[in-house]
């Protein structure tokens, strides 16, 4: 399907990467968003209440961000594509909620433009420390979609991709951006609407007394219908069974395989391979692979030069999906190479990940960097040397020692005194 | 390829001048560019910088590492950033609001008094738009033409005059 010519303002634009998002939402057909606007994620807020009234479409500025995530999941039933808005300190009021998302399978997807440092933290400046609780955040077992871009241009694509993603699939998906790519301005070009590819909801059509909310369809995601127009729905928290009724009596006579969590991850898992979206470069006859996302990959793009100019063999993985994770390729580069690099803003979250799966057959550094600021790329090509040099196999996460760390630990404590 | 920092207060148009820069080179000028800013918890006074990369190759690494240009409207700015300078680089300066060292190596300086030329034409807002047609003049990195252009597609319809204007006096001010 493709997007409607209403909500796409298609032209060539100078923007930073929070509009852009804004944009991408309304071209993606993104009807309503619930959001309490924070720090570095607002201009996307900004921006789609903004265009938004213009394509009919919705922003209500929330009591918070409990409010906000429960009001998306309720649009969302209601049969329109949703969205929130948020970082850190959000983020993390939203975790209970996304649980419940992805048990009643509402299609959402929250951006969360990444700041540096746990609670407030530094509201204005970047962080890469997000990464795990996107995975984890809420309790039990369910699993999400998580998407790194790297540059206002990717804001507005992956944006649109997103949603394809969340209709597609039933399930919370995050683009987990970060303040350096939301803040960063560049050319963006929105292309006319017919060039752009939209995911429509899958609604039920079949006859009313038939519909079951929760059987799914070969590819393990159930069709919807909207909330409202006269089907007997029940959609709960609780674990239920393919009608959407709690299924407490079921589990205690042993009948658990009817247990929908099976499912929630199945879903993602045995779709993996074609959710996964990577990108890679100089692999051919690479030593060492660097492994990176979001603004850490166009930073790391400068420390590979710098070590491939040092007569260097580095290849670059970039993963744009981050979430599910790319197990097979890493496993299977583990085995062709002496070791990954993983530059991330903060001390180390992807990089364990990394170590997973390359089931001991490759060293893993990691450059760790506490946040608000970007790695210095000098740090990135002597890591990569290192792990070039480095003979032995050592059995866990190697964390390379940066300047800045070195000035903190060796320098700045001292100074202090 | 070139690296320009602006570097100044909250509430000066720092992060404005950098994103005029960008659109001029990129939108206007058919360059590629990448503007990046950095600024504190408050909304106006405290420090802040803009930094724009232009060149003809998509921009990969998005920030500055040495500066061709330095744009200081601040002291703060100016004792901030004049380091990372590059040897050869421009130095623009705000002349009444920042104090210079000596110059370095071949450090090309020049400096203009925009806060004030912004006051002569009505308000001191229009500082950075000044500085801006100076900074045109003086580096000749973006065309005159896709400046304008930018200057006028970034400031609300019923101030463009005034912001053209404030443009020019600034690029006249190179001599």
């Amino acid at each position: 399907m493709k997007a409607n010519p209403r909500d796409v303002n298609s032209g060539t634009y100078y923007m930073d990467g929070d509009v852009a998002a804004g944009y991408g939402a309304l071209a993606a057909g993104c009807r309503f968003i619930g959001g309490y606007p924070i720090t570095p994620s607002t201009e996307a807020a900004e921006t789609f209440a903004r265009i938004a009234p213009k394509a009919g479409a919705v922003f209500i500025q929330m009591e918070d961000e409990l409010g906000s995530i429960a009001s998306i999941m309720g649009a969302s039933w209601s049969g329109v594509k949703t969205m929130t808005i948020t970082s850190g300190p959000g983020y993390s009021l939203m975790m209970e909620a996304i649980g419940l998302g992805a048990m009643i399978e509402a299609p959402f997807v929250i951006l969360n433009i990444q700041r540096g440092g746990p609670s407030t933290g530094v509201p204005t400046k970047t962080g890469q420390a997000d990464m795990m609780q996107a995975r984890w955040g809420s309790h039990g077992d369910y699993e999400v979609i998580a998407i790194a871009p790297d540059s206002p241009q990717e804001l507005f694509d992956y944006t649109i991709k997103a949603f394809n993603l969340a209709e597609k699939y039933r399930c919370p998906v995050m683009i987990m951006s970060d303040e350096c790519v939301g803040h960063m301005s560049e050319k963006v070009v929105i292309p006319p609407a017919e060039e752009i590819e939209i995911e429509p909801r899958r609604f039920y059509n079949g006859p009313k007394e038939k519909y079951l909310p929760f059987k799914p369809d070969k590819d393990l995601v159930p069709k919807m219908v909207k909330a409202g127009d006269g089907y007997n729905l029940y959609i709960t928290g609780l674990i239920h069974d393919e009608r959407g009724y709690p299924i407490k009596n079921q589990i205690e006579k042993g009948k658990s395989q009817k247990l929908p969590t099976r499912r929630l991850v199945d879903k993602i898992r045995l779709n993996a391979d074609k959710i996964i979206e990577l990108a890679e470069e100089g692999m051919d006859d690479a030593e060492v692979v660097v492994v990176s996302y979001g603004i850490s990959y166009r930073v790391a793009i400068r420390g590979i030069e710098i070590a491939r100019g040092k007569g260097i063999k580095v290849g670059h993985l970039r993963l744009i999906t981050v979430w599910p994770f790319p197990d097979k390729k890493i496993n299977e580069l583990a085995s062709k190479v002496k070791a990954f690099v993983v530059p991330e803003i903060n001390y180390g979250q992807v990089v364990f990940e990394v170590e997973r799966c390359s089931h001991g057959q490759a060293n893993v550094v990691l450059v760790p960097h506490g946040g608000a600021g970007v790695h210095d790329p000098d740090d990135i090509a002597e890591a990569i040397e290192y792990a070039a040099k480095e003979k032995k196999k050592i059995r866990k996460v190697i964390e390379w020692k940066t300047r800045l760390e070195k000035f903190v630990f060796e320098g700045g404590y001292k100074l202090n005194k | 390829m070139a690296e320009i920092r602006f570097a100044g207060y909250g509430g000066q148009g720092i992060i404005r001048s950098g994103i005029i820069v960008g659109k001029g080179a990129s939108i206007y000028d058919n360059k590629f560019s990448t503007m990046n800013q950095a600024f504190g918890p408050e909304a106006r006074g405290g420090a802040c910088s803009s930094q724009v990369l232009l060149s003809d190759t998509k921009v990969l690494y998005p920030y500055v590492t040495v500066s061709d240009v330095l744009v200081a409207m601040s002291q703060e700015g100016y004792d901030m950033f004049e380091p990372e300078l590059n040897d050869k680089g421009i130095l623009l300066i705000d002349e009444d609001l920042v104090k210079t060292k000596p110059t370095r190596g071949k450090i090309r300086s020049f400096s203009i008094p925009s806060t004030r030329l912004a006051e002569e034409l009505g308000n001191r807002v229009f500082a950075n738009v000044v500085m801006l047609g100076f900074f045109t003049a003086v580096s000749k990195l973006v065309s005159k033409e896709g400046m304008e252009k930018a200057v006028a597609d970034s400031v609300p319809e019923r101030f463009i005059e005034h912001n053209l204007k404030a443009f020019q006096k600034g690029f006249d001010y190179y001599k």
